[in-house]
């Protein structure tokens, strides 16, 4: 049980990580995560690496619309921009992989830009058509150019580190994991300063925010941009760990996964990117685990799986919208205070 | 240019167009009544084409019987979410409504390719097959037939909102909610009838359009085309998803003719993107003026 939280200074205060039971907590998991791919098999390697991937441009996209309010649905387009600049870098010039990552992420936040534009002269579902727009163009631009492989799209080698080819689910781990771990401290940080104060009060009330002498198009661009970025970021460690890139890597259904994703682990707070996109990415997983074990007494479930998956996901989004609207963050919520008090209230 | 040519490509992109423009006035008649943005209406759309075919191939019902069942599943469809899942959500942001209806698409996608899986079929003919020409152009007879269709559904629309009691309290609500209630509307049984009067309007577009293409469960990428139209026109203008339906249908048609049918959604978007910049509240809609 806890008591009482006294703070004598106000560095202490004004600590991410306020709490030694956090701090002993988050560094538990820490460690978690460094011995994990030590015991893990190859299989829970891969869907570690998978889920990293995709908190990190759920962790992107949260900046944007949970954090900032506006409905974006070109986050898997903005990883393509990613995805594809990683490929032709690393085919054409052979760069280093940090550079191609970071030049990736760099292009695809301008794209962001330019697609943010609108944002100061439309809102809500116009801005979100926007951006589907934007996403059907950079596809078509993709699937029509000879430096993107036209259809065939791109294979790419392996990213290199000292000599080490980073190939495995195994090595690569050690690329994606504290790269996410970075984004994801970044964007916890990002809110603490004067941009997260601003995206907030824009998303509260646009009107109030500009009265109050914010400046509308710079900070919407902003967010717009470190968004992109991140997805930008996660669309380039897509490409490294999967090493094909085609024009159907990152459809339309992949923007509302991830948009999903934050609403099922609850929108506007860190903790909610990453549940939301670990259980989306997961979900199907266990789906398939249950049609294996069903196999014996009903044979086709193999063959329902897809469909059932396509059930599973809309059944998750609305029934979280209408019973859990503020998500896995919330239930975790929920659940540490019962701890709190634990066990003299229940 | 061949004039012959142009001229069947228009009407071919024309009558596409009508489908637009009728799938287009569900959406708005919903939006208009509930400020519901109702992504799924291409999902719904797919799932009265399926109807249509489970009434007529499945329970072996001629055509012209499985026709209304069909427009009436999707009606009693549209009841069922309204009650289900939009009302629940009254008062919630926009946002979260319309993933709600995101939501709802999966689901109907899903359950459209478990119940007859993902391959593509073609519904039973019921038509007649006699080619129309307009002077000497040739038109696709099923494709004049849903032009005729769906301008005939649009103007009883378009009566019904002028002249019937039901209309003119949509309209009043559509307007102004509090001020509705507050001269004895009732408000939630209007939220009810537009749902269903859309829904079964989308499901008898699936039909005419399951008719010509034949359905899949991918049939659902209609619906993207017409959140175009009524961006296009503006999301609360009836005359807009008009205008806006036979303006994408003749665009698609045009730009499948003579760029490639890969051009096709990309003109469209393309031509949406511009006129957001220029008329962000697309060519009808009303720009809502904010207040603190």
């Amino acid at each position: 049980m806890r008591i009482g939280t006294l703070k004598t200074s106000y560095a202490a205060d004004e600590a991410l990580f306020d709490t030694p039971t956090q701090r002993l907590l988050l560094g538990l998991l820490a460690l978690g995560a460094i011995a994990f791919p030590f015991v893990a098999s190859p299989y829970w390697l891969f869907l570690a690496c998978l889920c990293a991937i995709n908190v990190a441009s759920a962790t992107g996209l949260n900046l944007l619309t949970g954090y900032t309010g506006l409905v974006s649905l070109g986050q898997a387009a903005f990883m393509s921009v990613g995805a594809y600049t990683v490929a032709v870098l690393e085919i054409r010039l052979g760069t280093p992989f940090f550079i191609n990552l970071l030049v990736g992420a760099g292009l695809a936040a301008m794209i962001g830009i330019l697609v943010g534009i609108p944002s100061l002269k439309v809102k809500g579902l116009y801005l979100a058509i926007a951006t589907i727009a934007a996403s059907v163009i950079l596809h078509f631009l993709f699937a029509h150019w000879s430096l993107t492989g036209e259809s065939r799209g791109l294979s790419m080698p392996p990213a290199r580190l000292f000599g080490l080819t980073l190939d495995q689910p195994f090595s690569l781990y050690w690329l994606i994991m504290p790269v996410t771990c970075l984004m994801v401290l970044g964007a916890a940080n990002l809110l603490r300063t004067r941009i997260g104060r601003a995206f907030i009060a824009i998303r509260d009330r646009d009107i109030s925010a500009e009265v109050l002498g914010i400046p509308l198009l710079r900070y919407k661009l902003t967010s717009f941009a470190i968004s992109s970025f991140y997805a930008g970021l996660a669309g380039g460690l897509w490409a490294y760990f999967f090493r094909v890139v085609t024009p159907e890597s990152f459809p339309l259904v992949n923007s509302i996964f991830y948009l999903a994703a934050i609403i099922v682990g609850g929108m506007g707070t860190i903790l909610g990117g990453i549940l939301g996109a670990v259980f989306m990415t997961l979900v199907p997983e266990l789906l398939k685990f249950v049609a294996n074990w069903a196999t014996p007494i009903y044979p086709d479930a193999l063959a329902a799986l897809a469909p059932v998956r396509t059930i599973v996901f809309g059944g998750l989004i609305v029934g979280f919208l209408i019973f859990e609207p503020r998500g896995l963050a919330e239930i975790w919520r929920r659940l540490r205070r019962f701890f709190h008090l634990w066990p003299f209230r229940t | 240019m061949d004039t012959l040519f142009l001229a069947e490509v228009t009407l071919a992109g024309l009558g596409a167009g009508a489908l637009y423009a009728l799938t287009g006035v569900a959406f708005v008649l919903i939006y208009k009544a509930t400020r519901v943005v109702n992504l799924a209406i291409g999902e719904i759309l797919m799932l009265g084409g399926y109807a249509f075919l489970g009434f007529a191939a499945g329970l072996g019902l001629s055509p012209w019987l499985a026709l209304p069942l069909a427009i009436a599943a999707g009606g009693a469809l549209g009841w069922l979410v309204e009650r289900a899942l939009i009302r629940p959500m009254l008062g919630e942001s926009p946002i979260s409504v319309f993933m709600v209806t995101i939501g709802l698409g999966s689901i109907l996608a899903g359950v459209v390719q478990l119940g007859w899986g993902a391959d593509p079929l073609r519904l039973p003919e019921f038509m007649p097959s006699t080619p129309v020409f307009i002077g000497e152009a040739y038109l696709a007879p099923k494709v004049a037939i849903g032009f005729v269709a769906a301008a005939v559904v649009i103007g009883l629309f378009l009566a019904l909102f002028r002249f019937s009691r039901g209309g003119v309290a949509l309209k009043a609500t559509a307007a102004d909610q509090g001020a509705a209630y507050s001269v004895g509307i009732d408000v939630p049984r209007v939220f009810s009838v537009a749902w269903i009067l859309a829904c079964a309007t989308a499901a008898g577009a699936g039909v005419l359009i399951g008719a010509i293409g034949g359905i899949s469960p991918t049939m659902g990428v209609f619906g993207l085309s017409v959140l175009v139209v009524v961006i296009i026109g503006g999301l609360d203008s009836i005359a807009g998803a008009l205008v806006g339906g036979l303006l994408i249908g003749l665009v698609e048609a045009l730009a499948g003719a003579f760029l490639g049918g890969e051009f096709k959604l990309v003109v469209t978007f393309a031509l949406l993107l511009v006129l957001l910049m220029v008329r962000p509240y697309g060519l009808f809609g009303t720009h809502e003026i904010e207040r603190l």
